[in-house]
């Protein structure tokens, strides 16, 4: 099983040939040993009698024909036990935190099996992030993968924190696991996201694998692989409420687009390969509740739009397989708003099922619209301000133009370490749609005008 | 068949056989665990298998086997209420024999083979069949009968015919040529199934959205195409769709989609009445899921499943509804398929015959005279992703050149919370001209003109807002101030609908008419007055136009849009009287 093979016959990039071998098992596990006795890892990408191709994870440097290759017979598979967490661990699954090795309680395919669509549950349960823009108006329900769309310096690494540190289900303190998965962010952002787990005790219940810029491309390919896994058996075997912060989706797809290069495959679109919607699938879909088990995994990946363009075919991709996305928008961030999310291109598609009178509050759905359509209008009497000035406005249209600025400046912006419950958040939503004329609420039902809204609430209270 | 080959190469879904004689399209059985695939080329002693699972572990040398068959499907009583993979594999059966992630090596069959059914039959010994020709009846469910039917190829006298309780493999009826028929059959899922003709469409397919069936309908029979960037709302105007079209059966195709979206259909499917018998909608209905983490070739393949079943009702005589939802994500399961093949790619890395299968599968559709001799119809409806929302892209546009409606979703009017959020402007239907004979019979003889005021007040309002977009409303004339309000409350009252809201999710043709003749009434009465010299800031302020706005919520529509009729009448005749 164990055969030594010296019969590397090209070496391309990431990419080893190795010929006249006994028949070898797609996607199975490789051991190069180098003549310097140095050791890496590889995966068959393409297996013939002829021919193995095999892919390396720790980068070809070094590589030569005397290198010798041994097939292990198995796929890639993680050991995973309940110690996972608080650990730090590589890209590849190695421990960097100077720990013990993992004593494993099973050892997993790192691939996945897909959920059977028949046996998951939908997602209902509300998540709080304590942040308005999103728990008001883009809800994140469990089992939901939300990605967050952003681009290069913008402050998304605070935002995915912060939601990592206030994430709760409502009416339970119980917190997430989280399992963090870095491909290819700087030592920088890394040495960040740790300061703020220790920082806050969240590293308890992390697990962390960390593949930084410096280390090399392929790895990336696995690395999220892995910390899904993790995440997986957590939820699945212990029971446990994961939330999973991938970052950066868009480094994952460079690193596959550089795997594609070196196959030599026909690209798609701007060079990606064909496959990127199926392999990205295959990571973004491993979130989601089954019925029957009591943990759940939730996804909330950081992707960084190139030049912030939105129909790139990371994003663009990505959008189609998540359920929905926060976009964050540079224009607040240059207004100095924290977080600046854009809440209208932003959309939390399991928002419906996750909110109302049982989840959060029954007057919710109606003042998230009612905030989406005053505040989509504001937004384009602005535009119109530009042109003909401001007096030119009816007064009716100067109230949507104030109430624009307000929502910004009020429900929007809030502190790093700010956590809204929900009833804040939807509160200061009256509180602003009250700055309107009542007769333009015309997206919520009038009993909800009567209960809520700050005009009616006190009078109605005191009869 | 013939002897066992053996696997030379795997790459992905992608496995080269060699040894095997193979026709294109054959089922192997590849590998010790058999997993299946499906010849696609063959050259010399090797043949192309795509593999319908996943391929991980699998060595060159291991066995293949050829079943010598096309990839199939099972007909017969049992589909409805079933919820398939790509492949026609139960996924219930699957989540119980290999629990709550897909594993692969598992087959299982289309049809139950142990559940009976009452079978009725129709002819009698001696009667003449031929191919289509209906032999019984099983009652499938409540209200649906599934009926016999000869399969095409076959016919002869019948010698011996039984009646009762069978499983879909017993034999029910035996030929005098000895050859002898099931309740089940067997079709290729490429190949289209025979009819004796195919007809014109000439009747709306009833939807119950307002802004399909009143403004941009299609017909039974037809084809239209929803594209949208993802956000916009396609997947619930699909549902909606499945829900509340008047056709007998509806198959729905999640191919390539979202496993919890899946879950919430698969969830939600089961508890919905049908509005017309009050039964599960489920009963009428079949389902097959294929998320986009799936295997890509049962993606690939889960069209044609879809399609095919959908064919089998049609040619007993029923009107069946079609969604797919995504022809996208199934045209890249060919590019992805074809990439590994390292066929030469054409526009965007799509094969080169990426506009022939969408054109063959669109084909499929139609209004038809089943060999049975009753007319039937498929009308399909394929959802189309185009990335970045750009519609230039070779799906979309080979899609467009096929499909005679496009219901263009706008990310634009969704972030508005205008749902459906069907763009007015650019959508289009080929049929409404075909079909205006039946409105003039069906709702009445103004639909066509109400309708096309409608449309050319919305373009009118298009040109009015690029001014108001420079100058301000304030500074229109009256009148047009007016025409922009009118246009807006066709756009609010009329073309807006909640899904989600018991009553209005679904609209039948009556009140849509009604409803858009009420607002219309409101518009001419408004213009007169404001000619005759009323101020416009009074007639918007008139509390009729606030309760036109409410009165599509009404669970009595017609006492409702009674009461706002009369007030219409008293406000515009104070104001005259001003």
């Amino acid at each position: 099983m164990t055969k030594e093979y010296k019969t590397i016959r090209e070496i391309a990039g990431p990419l080893i040939f190795v010929e006249k071998t006994e028949p070898v098992g797609y996607n199975e596990l490789v051991h190069i040993t180098l003549p310097d006795g140095s050791s890496k890892r590889g995966q068959v990408l393409d297996t013939s009698e002829d021919i193995v191709v095999i892919q390396v994870f720790e980068g070809a440097g070094g590589l030569n024909k005397e290198s010798s290759v041994r097939f292990t017979g198995e796929t890639i598979k993680l050991p995973v036990s309940i110690d996972l967490l608080g650990r730090i661990l590589s890209g590849s699954g190695e421990p960097l935190d100077g720990g013990p090795r993992i004593v494993p309680e099973d050892r997993l395919e790192i691939t996945g099996a897909a959920i059977n669509p028949y046996a998951r549950l939908p997602p209902k349960e509300f998540i709080q992030t304590g942040i308005s823009t999103i728990d008001g108006m883009n809800t994140l329900v469990r089992g939901q993968k939300l990605p967050i769309f952003s681009g290069s310096g913008l402050p998304h690494n605070e935002i995915a924190l912060q939601i990592a540190r206030q994430a709760r289900v409502r009416g339970s303190d119980e917190q997430f696991a989280v399992v963090f998965a870095a491909m290819g962010i700087t030592n920088e952002e890394a040495q960040y996201f740790m300061r703020d787990f220790e920082r806050t005790g969240a590293l308890e219940r992390a697990v962390v694998f960390l593949n930084l810029a410096d280390d090399p491309a392929v790895e990336r390919l696995i690395t999220p692989r892995l910390a899904l896994t993790a995440a997986e058996y957590l939820a699945y075997e212990h029971d446990m409420h994961v939330l999973v912060i991938l970052t950066d989706i868009t480094n994952y797809c460079e690193a596959l687009r550089q795997m594609g290069a070196a196959r030599e495959e026909v690209p798609g679109r701007r060079g990606y390969p064909g496959y990127m919607y199926t392999d990205l699938a295959s990571l973004y879909e491993r979130a989601g509740v089954v019925k029957g088990r009591k943990g759940s995994v939730t996804q909330f990946s950081i992707l960084s739009m190139p030049g912030d363009d939105i129909t790139h075919p990371i994003p663009d991709l990505s959008g189609y397989i998540t359920e929905g996305q926060i976009v964050i928008s540079r224009e607040l961030h240059r207004k100095g708003i924290y977080p600046p999310v854009n809440v209208l291109p932003s959309l939390s598609r399991l928002m419906n099922s996750g909110i109302g009178a049982t989840r959060t509050r029954e007057d919710h759905k109606s003042v998230s619209d009612q905030l989406y359509a005053a505040y989509a209008e504001g937004k384009d009497l602005r535009g119109l301000v530009a042109i003909v000035g401001k007096d030119a406005l009816s007064d009716r249209d100067k109230k949507f133009l104030e109430f624009a600025d307000m929502f910004e400046d009020r429900f929007v912006r809030q502190g790093v370490d700010e956590n809204r419950d929900i009833e804040t958040t939807l509160d200061l939503g009256w509180e602003l749609l009250s700055s309107l004329p009542e007769a333009q609420l015309t997206r919520i039902d009038n009993k909800y005008i009567q209960k809520y809204h700050p005009a009616h609430k006190g009078k109605q209270e005191g009869k | 068949m013939n002897a066992k080959g053996k696997i030379y190469r795997i790459s992905g879904p992608v496995v080269i056989i060699s040894g095997l004689n193979t026709r294109m399209y054959d089922v192997v059985k590849v590998g010790n665990e058999g997993l299946m695939g499906e010849v696609i080329g063959i050259e010399g002693d090797k043949s192309t298998v795509q593999v319908y699972e996943e391929t991980s572990g699998i060595k060159p040398g291991e066995p293949v086997e050829n079943t010598g068959m096309p990839l199939s499907v099972e007909l017969g009583p049992g589909l409805l209420e079933s919820i398939y993979d790509g492949i026609q594999r139960p996924l219930p059966v699957l989540k119980g024999t290999m629990g709550d992630f897909i594993k692969r090596g598992v087959s299982a069959n289309g049809l139950s083979r142990e559940k009976e059914w009452d079978f009725v039959p129709t002819v009698k010994k001696g009667d003449k069949v031929n191919a289509g020709n209906i032999i019984g009846t099983v009652q499938e469910t409540q209200n649906i009968q599934q009926r016999i039917m000869v399969p095409p190829n076959v016919s002869g006298t019948v010698a011996e015919i039984k009646a009762g309780k069978f499983k879909v493999d017993d034999v029910v009826c035996t030929l005098s040529d000895g050859k002898e028929l099931t309740m089940m059959q067997k079709w290729p899922v490429r190949k289209p199934r025979p009819v004796s003709k195919k007809l014109m469409p000439n009747k709306p397919l009833i939807t119950g959205q307002r802004i399909l069936d009143g403004l941009f309908p299609v017909a039974k029979g037809g084809t239209a195409a929803i594209p949208g960037p993802f956000g916009s709302g396609k997947t619930v105007t699909q549902q909606q769709l499945a829900k509340w079209s008047d056709t007998e059966i509806v198959v729905y195709i999640g191919c390539g989609e979202r496993g919890n979206e899946m879950a919430d259909v698969l969830n939600e499917f089961p508890e919905l009445e049908d509005p017309k018998t009050g039964r599960p909608l489920m009963e009428r209905t079949v389902l097959i899921a294929n998320t986009s983490n799936m295997p890509v070739a049962a993606r690939e393949a889960s069209v044609y499943t879809g399609i095919t079943i959908a064919e089998y009702y049609r040619d007993m005589g029923y009107d069946v509804s079609l969604m797919a939802d995504s022809t996208s994500r199934w045209a890249e399961a060919m590019r992805e398929i074809s990439s590994r093949l390292e066929e030469m790619p054409g526009e965007e890395g799509y094969p080169a015959y990426l506009a022939a299968r969408l054109s063959e599968f669109y084909e499929r559709a139609g209004k038809v005279n089943a060999l049975s001799g009753r007319e039937g119809s498929i009308t399909v409806i394929g959802a189309v992703s185009p990335p970045g929302g750009d519609f230039s892209e070779p799906v979309t546009q080979n899609t467009l050149r096929i499909v005679k409606v496009f219901w263009a979703l706008d990310a634009k009017l969704a972030q508005r919370r205008h749902f459906p959020a069907i763009n007015w402007l650019n959508s289009y239907s080929l049929y409404t001209k075909a079909l205006g004979d039946w409105y003039s019979e069906n709702v009445s003889v103004e639909w066509s003109k109400l309708r096309d005021d409608a449309m050319e007040l919305l373009q009118k309002e298009a040109e009015l807002q690029e001014i108001v977009q420079l100058v301000g409303s304030d500074a229109l004339p009256e009148d047009q101030q007016l025409t922009l309000e009118i246009a807006r409350m066709i756009r609010e009252y009329f073309l807006q609908q909640n899904a989600y809201h018991d009553v209005d999710t679904y609209c039948p043709m009556d009140k849509q008419y009604k409803l858009l003749k009420a607002i219309t009434i409101w518009g001419n009465k408004a213009q007169s007055a404001l000619e005759s010299g009323a101020a416009v800031e009074d007639i918007m302020k008139l509390k009729s136009k606030d309760a036109l706005a409410k009165v599509k919520f009404e669970k009595d529509f017609d006492s409702a849009l009674g009461v706002v009729t009369k007030s219409m009448e008293e406000e515009f005749g104070n104001l005259r009287g001003k």
